[in-house]
């Protein structure tokens, strides 16, 4: 169907974003990359938004790694997160996320900002930035505040974001060495909407791990995580699939995505340990 | 309601090397301006939402979906579409291709593919075959079942290649 939209306007800057928002009347929406909006404003999920279009403010886009973070503007587009070397170096699973993104051509507009507001249940960023411990940098019209990943998704399509707040970046402490992160996922098709999927880090301080399209939000499986720190990789499948509540759709039922879960941890760990599955 | 907002919106950007001048709805999708304004049909709408791939045109250098890009973010734009593309012909030997390896039957889908296959062999490269599967795992195709569009597409990337080495 055709998009209904109630107008328009492009931000200079995030100051005026900010003032656009505000003369809104409460129906402004902010437009980045537009590859999930725009898609939900042609199936009518949302009509006669006020579109705050910030695409084209620069300083919300680039990578920059600073005092053992990595900061990523919200503007950065996912294609440029899969060619930036210090993603690669840094937070490797946001690189190899990017792969498993929709398709090449979804990749060369989606931004990063943009698929974290969305907040799919099924996407993959999501879920990155929850197994990574990112921290989310929000601007409002009073000021700037920080909300880590793990207090920043609510529900479907519902984060912490206040009405008049814009996700500028998130940042994350650089990799360790020797630090591992994977990500798993099994689609119908590449590039759809994942049925299952698992982010794997392995750090000092112990494991952690999430689940993609299992929940209304990504789901930070801690039981499961308790058990591979405690080396019992049997225990943590068996913990992921009784600690995970997923829908059945038309895609998958709820037990053949916990089945799936468990499969895809099963596979990082493998990968964890040099094995290719 | 400010007045910041508008319904319509003007765009100037252009479009297959033209400059174009037009005031669009904001709702506008890039690829209903490009078929229904500038009558330039060769790109397709079909699913409108992202899925199909149908709609792919090049944008800036890059490819993108049609219909997941309003027309009044394209101000400014450098917009390609298969006319274009077949006019200069940037993608003739792709083109060439697809008829000699049957790598399509009713044509919906062949724009998208072409600007898509484009993309990946802009890069120089010589891809394989799981590469040109998974670079073409956004664009539908629902009669040739892809592998005559691997097939064309690989083989132009080897005689690019070989015309690049010779």
């Amino acid at each position: 169907m055709k998009a209904s939209v109630g107008g328009y306007a492009r931000a200079t800057d995030l100051r005026h974003a900010h003032d656009l928002l505000a003369a809104s009347d409460g129906l402004g929406r902010v437009l980045a990359g537009g590859q999930s909006l725009i898609a939900a404003m042609n199936m009518r999920l949302s009509v006669g938004d006020m579109l705050v279009d910030i695409s084209r403010i620069e300083a919300l886009r680039g990578v920059v790694v600073e005092g053992g973070r990595i900061r990523i503007g919200a503007l950065t587009r996912h294609a440029e997160i899969g060619a930036d070397p210090a993603v690669a170096a840094h937070a490797p699973l946001l690189r190899d996320a990017t792969d498993l993104i929709a398709h090449a051509a979804i990749r060369n507009r989606g931004t990063i900002g943009g698929a974290l507001a969305h907040a799919d249940p099924a996407a993959e960023f999501p879920a990155c930035v929850l197994a990574l411990g990112a921290t989310l940098h929000l601007s409002g019209p009073e000021g700037e505040r920080d909300v880590a990943a793990n207090d920043f998704f609510i529900d479907v399509f519902e984060t912490a974001i206040e009405d008049g707040e814009i996700l500028t970046a998130i940042s994350l402490p650089v990799a360790e060495p020797g630090e591992r992160q994977i990500i798993r996922e099994l689609s119908r098709r590449s590039g759809d909407y994942a049925m299952a999927g698992i982010c794997l880090v392995r750090r000092a301080a112990g494991h952690r791990v999430t689940a993609i399209s299992v929940g209304p939000r990504p789901v930070l499986a801690t039981a499961a995580m308790a058990r591979l720190d405690a080396g019992d990789h049997a225990g943590a499948v068996a913990a992921l699939r009784a600690e995970i509540d997923p829908p059945s759709d038309t895609q998958a039922s709820a037990a053949y995505r916990r089945h799936l879960s468990g499969v895809l941890l099963e596979r990082a760990l493998a990968a964890l340990d040099g094995e290719a599955l | 309601m400010s007045t910041a907002f508008k319904d319509r919106v003007d765009i100037a950007l252009t479009v297959n090397g033209e400059e174009v001048e037009a005031r669009v709805p904001a709702g506008r999708h890039l690829i209903d301006f490009l078929r229904l304004d500038l009558g330039l049909m060769g790109a397709h709408a079909s699913c409108e939402h992202g899925v199909c791939g149908a709609c792919t045109v090049k944008v800036d250098g890059l490819a993108v979906r049609g219909c997941l890009m309003l027309a009044a973010q394209a101000d400014g734009a450098q917009v390609w579409t298969i006319e274009g593309l077949s006019d200069t012909a940037a993608v003739a030997d792709l083109q060439a291709a697809f008829v000699a390896r049957n790598a399509l039957q009713c044509g919906f889908c062949t724009p998208g593919m072409l600007v898509t296959a484009e993309e990946l062999l802009s890069s120089g490269t010589v891809p394989d075959r799981a590469t040109i599967r998974e670079h073409l795992s956004g664009n539908y195709c629902r009669c040739t079942g892809y592998e005559a569009i691997i097939d064309a597409v690989e083989t132009v990337a080897k005689a690019r290649a070989a015309k690049g080495a010779a």
